[in-house]
């Protein structure tokens, strides 16, 4: 029998250094996992592995040494145990998330949330090469958004209301770009300063400053081979669907541009970044 | 950064220029825990991380910040009001 290597990669099974035994890649969405679905992998990882797990760099987790014979025993277990397979290969991987407002107190978005309607829409898509997303709650950017593909991180559309002001000067004090300045009686905000990052409206004592959550795409990403930092286009969109029509303008992008085996952003610089811009041109 | 009023009367002090974060915000609320709500608290805190994180952190708290007033000396003084007890 041929062993249908690539196959058994788009089903998440590497390839390992020892013959006929695969490091089994699973699904993982925004770095959650239920104790349900741990039950299950750790059963499996007992069973057909070799009783432990790899965490790997992009949140994702992984069964190391499930012979080939168990295959496909071991994706029965885990879908009955309600675990997916992951993918490798040239198509959208693992999207990566921060912990994001639900639960991290400098969150301006729920990236969990952000995750998976991302993952939903495209895990697993088929594109000349891999494609990585990866969703930030905010600027302190633990989750590393200009890393991927394309990285979404969130932010605040923030407006200023006086008459809920008592002009304490926190905001101008926790604002670390200097966007704005406190008098006796006004408060100025120079507004190509501001880089949307909420810390005014998390700050402000008396909600006199407002937030709206947004979020910030980078496109263009590496952190491998070559690195490149994912490069800022659109400024602050402000809901799911305007990142939705980006996302698939990008998707649609790169496969139209896209030789076999070229990164998203070598594309992108091949083709132009005016090109690319254009391609951006009709979200909002 | 001025204040229109008189700063109230604070009842309790708390200087938290000698720790770092997270430590300025463990002292702080070591101090506060001494008040009652409604009463105020002044807090002498450093310039830079300190002064950036402990307005948010009172604030999830349910603490009211009052003023923050300028030491002149790389130092500030954040006025707040103790919140209800939750």
């Amino acid at each position: 029998m041929t062993t249908d290597y690539k196959a058994l990669k788009n089903g998440g099974f590497m390839r390992q250094t020892q013959k006929d035994l695969f490091s089994l890649r699973l699904k993982v969405v925004g770095g959650n996992l239920t104790t349900a679905q741990l039950k299950t992998i750790t059963e499996v990882a007992d069973l057909y592995g070799k009783g432990h797990v790899h965490l790997t760099s992009r949140q994702g987790l992984e069964i190391p040494y499930v012979a080939l014979k168990d295959v496909e025993t071991v994706k029965q277990k885990l879908a009955q145990g309600g675990v997916d397979t992951g993918v490798c290969g040239p198509r959208v991987r693992t999207v990566t998330a921060c912990q994001g407002s639900t639960v991290c107190p400098s969150g301006c978005i729920d990236t969990l949330a952000v995750a998976e309607n991302i993952s939903e829409r495209y895990f697993g898509r088929v594109l000349p090469h891999k494609f990585k997303f990866g969703v930030t709650g905010c600027q302190n950017n633990c989750l590393k958004a200009e890393e991927n593909d394309l990285g979404i991180k969130g932010g605040y559309l923030i407006s200023w209301d006086k008459e809920d002001c008592t002009f304490c000067g926190v905001c101008a004090k926790v604002c670390r770009e200097g966007a704005i300045e406190v008098t006796d009686d006004q408060v100025i905000l120079n507004a190509a300063k501001c880089n949307h990052c909420g810390r005014c409206v998390k700050s402000c004592p008396t909600d006199a400053w407002k937030g709206q959550s947004g979020y910030l795409l980078s496109f263009g990403g590496l952190f491998g081979n070559r690195i490149a930092q994912g490069v800022e286009i659109l400024g602050i969109v402000s809901n799911l669907d305007s990142i939705f029509k980006a996302s698939d303008a990008a998707l649609d992008f790169f496969d139209r541009h896209g030789q076999s085996g070229e990164r998203f952003r070598t594309v992108i610089d091949r083709a132009g970044w005016d090109e690319f811009k254009k391609a951006l041109s009709h979200v909002a | 950064m001025s204040q229109k009023k008189e700063p109230p009367q604070a009842q309790g002090k708390v200087d938290v220029t000698d720790v770092v974060c997270p430590m300025t915000f463990v002292k702080t609320k070591v101090a506060l825990d001494d008040l009652d709500p409604g009463q105020i608290l002044s807090i002498r805190i450093n310039d830079g991380e300190p002064i950036r994180n402990v307005p948010q952190s009172l604030k999830e708290d349910g603490h009211l910040v009052l003023g923050l007033n300028d030491n002149g000396d790389g130092t500030y003084e954040l006025v707040v009001k103790k919140g209800q007890d939750r």
